[in-house]
């Protein structure tokens, strides 16, 4: 199984579309991270507008755990669709290239290959995500330095010491792992299902588009299917950087708001992609590979 | 007759002046017990109470410097302080001298006879518009402070002692200030679908909000360098 795991990793690696996702985040993030070190001030002092009305904020706020958080706010949200430029296309792109038909003839079975290729392409959003995390936190980190992580939520402000915000992100990248993971699955199944490399990509993509509507849409009949929706629970590695309080309003350090929502999350996520894959596996092992 | 009248209106007025001169027995004595400070260096803990924040306690370092020098440092972290509230300390109202002492009667508060005066500033420069002060007159201490300010609103300072109550320095304070409203777009925070929105009951309470320090340890008078402020 590791040899045929090897071997689909070697093909994703040999291709030069596996290095834009890697490059389009270093290159994005690159570009937040400078605009925020040459012009920061400006910004945080746009955002920090209804509370300078009233209190004097006296620190590092735009420090590297802020830079990360804002980063992974607006790159988690795309990532998706440069892991489905991978995922979509592992068994369609054979199938397309007519291997698809040479890969079933070897000794192993139909569900090893397709469990190998969904090993791979997982691997390689792990990969991506890890790349995510090197540049968003360590770099910001090293460039902007650590301070307690003060956060704006849209009615409230979350302030937490800095020596609780590192597991918070360490808990927030592997939550993100399971929401990559489950639009790798997604690219997966629509790849089973096609023969062309371009269909279950765009595919891919606009499932993740038309869901992530749905999601945050605040309509009475969408609320009733919100919580099956994969899309609604993606978003929640927020959850890592809400706290509780005491009765006296005292922030818990260490805690965690709703843990049980990342809980939820955490298997409505799975189960997607057990679904997912499974039904991969089964229309692979059904399907009549003419190409 | 018209002379009696002239005497006694002239009596009442001088009973009057004398009584709101700035030379007030009591604040006086208040006064000259925060004189004996120079400078101070204070170690606590602050906690932040304002319904829009979730803020954990920190520990924080208080430097004053003669006359109205003063800066609270958190230690390694952001601090969140009421804006212009915190420069506004006993020491910064009585040291400078500037103001009339108004007394308005006498409270009892929290279990203790207080005397009330209104100071009001004498020079049209100080931030500080009007203040009411609630004093002990037998342990020169002050324990309440009401005070409107030009540009930053109105402070509510209460104080307790301890063992620094001789040089006038508390154990605790407690500023309370009003807030305004806090809200970001959701397109600005990134946040979709699912915030509950805020309860009557909690939007009343995010009107109030406040800043206690609990101190622990002052070193008096030893000498702080310009820098720290």
């Amino acid at each position: 199984m590791w040899s045929i795991i090897q071997i689909e990793l070697y093909k994703i690696y040999k291709r030069p579309r596996t290095y834009i996702a890697f490059g389009a985040i270093a290159a994005l993030i690159w570009v937040i991270q400078m605009g925020l070190k040459i012009d920061g001030e400006a910004y945080a002092a746009f955002l920090m507008k209804d509370i300078n009305n009233t209190l004097v904020v006296d620190g590092k706020v735009l420090n590297g755990y802020l830079i990360c958080y804002i980063l992974l706010q607006l790159l988690l949200v795309h990532v998706p669709l440069l892991v489905a430029l991978i995922a979509a296309d592992m068994l369609s792109g054979e199938a397309n290239l007519g291997t698809l038909r040479l890969l079933f003839t070897t000794p192993y079975s139909r569900t090893q290959w397709v469990l190998a290729k969904f090993i791979a392409a997982s691997i390689y959003t792990i990969l991506l995500l890890i790349w995510l995390a090197a540049l968003a936190l360590f770099l910001s980190m090293f460039i902007f330095g650590t301070d307690d992580l003060f956060l704006m939520k849209s009615n409230y402000v979350v302030l937490i010491e800095s020596q609780d915000v590192f597991w918070r992100y360490v808990g927030a990248f592997v939550f993100a792992s399971f929401s990559l993971l489950t639009v790798t699955a997604l690219g997966f199944l629509m790849s089973s299902l096609a023969n062309n490399s371009i269909g279950p990509i765009v595919a891919t993509i606009s499932a993740i588009v038309f869901f992530t509507i749905l999601s945050t849409l605040n309509i009475p009949l969408f609320n009733v299917i919100k919580p099956y929706l994969f899309t609604t629970h993606m978003n929640n590695w927020k959850e890592f950087f809400d706290i509780q309080v005491t009765d006296n309003n005292e922030a818990i350090t260490g805690s965690i708001l709703n843990i049980q929502k990342i809980k939820t999350s955490l298997i409505v996520l799975s189960v997607h992609i057990i679904l997912f894959v499974g039904a991969s596996v089964v229309i692979m092992k059904k399907k009549d590979v003419l190409s | 007759m018209k002379v009696k009248f002239i005497a006694i209106i002239g009596l009442l007025l001088l009973v009057q002046l004398k009584s709101i001169s700035q030379t007030n027995p009591v604040i006086e004595k208040v006064r000259q017990k925060l004189a004996l400070v120079n400078d101070y260096v204070a170690e606590g803990v602050m906690k932040t109470d304002v319904s829009f924040i979730k803020a954990s306690l920190g520990k924080v370092k208080v430097y004053y410097k003669k006359p109205n020098l003063i800066k609270v440092k958190k230690d390694g972290g952001i601090s969140l302080l009421p804006k212009g509230g915190v420069s506004i300390t006993m020491n910064s109202l009585l040291n400078t001298n500037q103001y009339i002492a108004i007394p308005s009667g006498k409270q009892v508060y929290d279990g203790k006879n207080l005397e009330v005066y209104k100071l009001v500033p004498t020079d049209d420069q100080l931030e500080w518009v009007i203040s009411t002060l609630w004093i002990d007159p037998t342990e020169s201490l002050v324990y309440k402070t009401f005070t409107t300010t030009k540009e930053n609103g109105s402070f509510e300072i209460t104080m307790e002692y301890g063992a620094y109550a001789a040089y006038g320095l508390p154990s605790k304070i407690i500023f309370g200030f009003n807030t305004k409203d806090y809200k970001l777009p959701n397109g600005i925070t990134l946040e979709f679908g699912d915030e509950a929105p805020i309860s009557k009951e909690k939007a009343k309470k995010n009107k109030k909000g406040t800043i206690e320090i609990t101190y622990s340890k002052y070193t008096i008078n030893k000498g702080v360098s310009n820098a720290s402020f």
